[in-house]
């Protein structure tokens, strides 16, 4: 027994309690599905393919979010640029309609980078002050309605389409996460993060250029944002006012569950993928349990706690 | 505000200074962030009432008074748990809770009445000590435990209210939004408000006497005991605050129960201003953002240990005089959140300004 629980690392016991978690999830459906229609739906795989579908664009705010709280920062202005990204998209058309998603969210991630990583903005406050400017702007040029452009041919294969069987958005998703997977744990840049993450003042006098990382985890996570925004264009034929506003807090609380630390310093790729498995699922079947929505705020909540809970905790300041 | 301690360098050189000019320029730049604030206020109030057909008029005033109340206690309940360090994101959350338990509490005979104040009061200060009590005991980061709870406040509300609606009792509603002396004649007091000694204050706005209750019997007396000025040595640092005996645990408890406190005090007033409860989620979360913004406007760090209520309240004020303006200079309604936006981006990133100063790079590090 002592043997074995030795060789778990630390950081991950939060991955596999979360999912562990995920097949209570399943289960309680599957037995809830088997009570009221008299199948396992919840298990068979179509509907796992289309939760993982879903589950693509938050996967992708996620990736990005875990950058940023990497480095001990936040970006609360990933709904806009997620939403800003779509109406660009959408409103250029053509062969440019995806670039042109994306050159927001770069544009957007080098704002943001700038200010947190060589004004010093607090990230917090400066994402939010970005967050309110794209939202002016976007209401600006769309006149406060949702645009009646529709997402290109493009836009849908990558955010609708399915490849024998397979959607492309969960293939991009899959993508982005081997790449992240890599760029942590394999390259300087990843290492960086953590560094950075840990204590900002030890990674500078080690020579890390930290103002330039910082300033590229915010471009990423922006990037991912606003790829996020063009493929939910092409999932939902349109983009529409607030469409990224139900992305932001699942997205931290995926990162969190999968167990990053929220200061930064710590947590696993794969802790994320697992989080935002965790997150579909969990909303997928409250709504099957025709949950109230007071029902599913309380209960999201509550795990989020209880999750921390047994194995969140931080250290007692006591030096 | 003036006696706050602050994590910058500034008590250090100012101590080898002599008395007298030096302190005052100290508690200038102590201040700086406050009086940036507090210009900015009287610009944006001063141009509004300038350019207004009624402009420093008693109607006015009662209207704006009414508009910033519940602004102004999230910013003050935000304040809290930001000079510990942490974060609330809850406090737009049990504002709405308290609402729609207003919403079913506040009416009926007077004793009722009382009675529903106080369970709405309470109700806020228990969720903010249920938010302390993660905090301290479950050892979870301040900002993703707010995040969490918020969400089960919001649930909370919506089982309280699934659809807006409700009844707050209507003399109460009327006394508590006009001005003073309003709130005599509904009550019967001074002469139905005739009184001649009671003329020279009837015309003051009831709002701002309970934003000034709130921020003098309540704040002010908490900041000077020690487990107010606990939360500044927090905020400062921690662990030197427990290697000096403080009650570290006692400390973020009040602060969060405080917070609680205020915010539920926003929901209160707010349910009191629209006689209706409405567990609206978009409305808690912009309420949440911007008394994240109040706070920040009105110089409170975010890393903590400096700032103050008060001038958080100052804070929101500045968000709220940008907002009057609007209806001045015909803003087209299309352009508002950007000129929003671009405002508050200003305003946070003149806090910039220390970081193009700094001399050594590793003063920017905390």
């Amino acid at each position: 027994m002592n043997a074995l629980t030795v060789q778990i690392r630390p950081d991950t016991k939060p991955i596999l309690i979360a999912a562990g978690f995920i097949l209570v999830i399943l289960g309680v459906g599957t037995i809830y599905t088997l009570a009221t229609q008299g199948a396992a739906t919840l298990l068979s795989p179509a509907y796992l393919i289309q939760q993982l579908q879903t589950g693509a664009f938050l996967g992708l705010v996620a990736a990005g979010m875990m950058l940023v709280i990497l480095i001990g920062h936040i970006d609360l202005s990933v709904a806009w640029t997620l939403t800003a990204a779509a109406m660009t998209a959408t409103a250029v058309g053509g062969p440019w309609a995806i670039p042109a998603g994306l050159g927001v969210g770069l544009a957007v991630g080098l704002l943001n980078g700038i200010g947190v990583a060589y004004l010093r903005v607090p990230s917090m406050i400066f994402t939010l002050g970005v967050n309110a400017v794209l939202r002016g702007l976007m209401v600006a040029q769309t006149g406060g309605f949702a645009p009646q452009t529709a997402a290109t041919d493009a836009m849908r294969f990558i955010g609708a389409e399915r490849v024998s069987g397979v959607p492309v958005a969960l293939v991009v998703w899959v993508a982005v996460s081997l790449a992240i997977g890599v760029i942590l744990t394999r390259t300087a840049f990843g290492r960086s993060l953590y560094a950075i993450g840990n204590r900002e003042a030890a990674a500078y006098l080690s020579g890390i250029p930290t103002r330039r990382v910082t300033c590229l985890a915010f471009v990423l996570c922006s990037l991912f944002a606003a790829l996020a925004g063009v493929m939910l264009a092409g999932y939902s034929t349109k983009a529409f006012q607030g469409m990224g506003d139900a992305y932001v807090l699942p997205a931290i609380a995926a990162v969190v569950i999968g167990g990053t630390h929220i200061l930064g310093g710590r947590g696993r790729y794969m802790g994320t993928v697992v989080g935002v498995i965790l997150i579909v699922l969990l909303n997928s079947v409250l709504s099957i349990m025709q949950m109230p929505e007071a029902g599913r705020q309380v209960i999201y909540g509550g795990v989020i706690i209880v999750m921390l809970l047994v194995y969140g905790r931080g250290e007692r300041a006591t030096s | 505000m003036a006696d706050a301690i602050t994590a910058d360098t500034a008590p250090a050189r100012a101590s080898a200074r002599p008395a007298g000019s030096g302190d005052l320029r100290l508690r200038l730049r102590q201040n700086a962030g406050l009086l940036g604030a507090v210009a900015l206020f009287v610009l944006f109030y001063g141009l509004y009432n300038l350019y207004h057909p009624r402009g420093f008029s008693t109607q006015v005033l009662i209207q704006n008074a009414n508009e910033i109340l519940t602004l102004s206690l999230l910013a003050m309940a935000q304040t809290v748990p930001v000079l510990l360090g942490g974060l609330d994101l809850s406090v737009g959350a049990v504002m709405t809770l308290v609402n729609c338990l207003a919403s079913h509490l506040v009416a009926g005979s007077p004793a009722q009445i009382a009675l529903g104040i106080a369970a709405c009061l309470g109700a806020g200060a228990a969720f903010g000590f249920v938010n302390g009590c993660i905090v301290v005991y479950g050892r979870i980061q301040p900002i993703i435990a707010t995040l969490a709870s918020g969400a089960i406040a919001m649930g909370l509300a919506l089982f309280l209210r699934p659809k807006p609606g409700g009844k707050i009792d209507a003399d109460l509603s009327w006394a508590m939004t006009n001005a003073l002396s309003d709130f005599a004649e509904t009550y019967g007091l001074f002469e139905d408000g005739k009184a001649a000694w009671f003329q020279p204050v009837a015309w003051i706005p009831v709002p701002l006497l309970v934003l000034s209750a709130f921020a003098l019997l309540v704040w002010v007396p908490f900041r000077r005991t020690l487990t107010g000025r606990t939360i500044y040595a927090i905020g400062s640092a921690e662990g030197a605050a427990y290697m000096s005996g403080l009650p570290i645990a006692r400390a973020k408890l009040a602060a969060f129960t405080l917070a609680g406190f205020f915010a539920g005090a926003g929901g209160l007033f707010l349910a009191i201003q629209t006689s209706t409860g409405n567990a609206d989620i978009p409305q808690a979360s912009t309420y949440t953002l911007n008394s994240i913004a109040a706070v920040v406007i009105g110089g409170t760090s975010l890393l903590g240990g400096t700032g103050g209520a008060i001038a958080s309240v100052v804070g929101a004020l500045v968000l709220r005089a940008i907002s009057f303006n609007f209806r001045i200079f015909d803003v087209p309604p299309l352009l508002q959140p950007l000129v929003e936006g671009l405002v508050l981006l200003a305003a946070v990133s003149l806090g910039a300004l220390r970081a193009l100063r700094a001399k050594n790079r590793l003063e920017l590090f905390r």
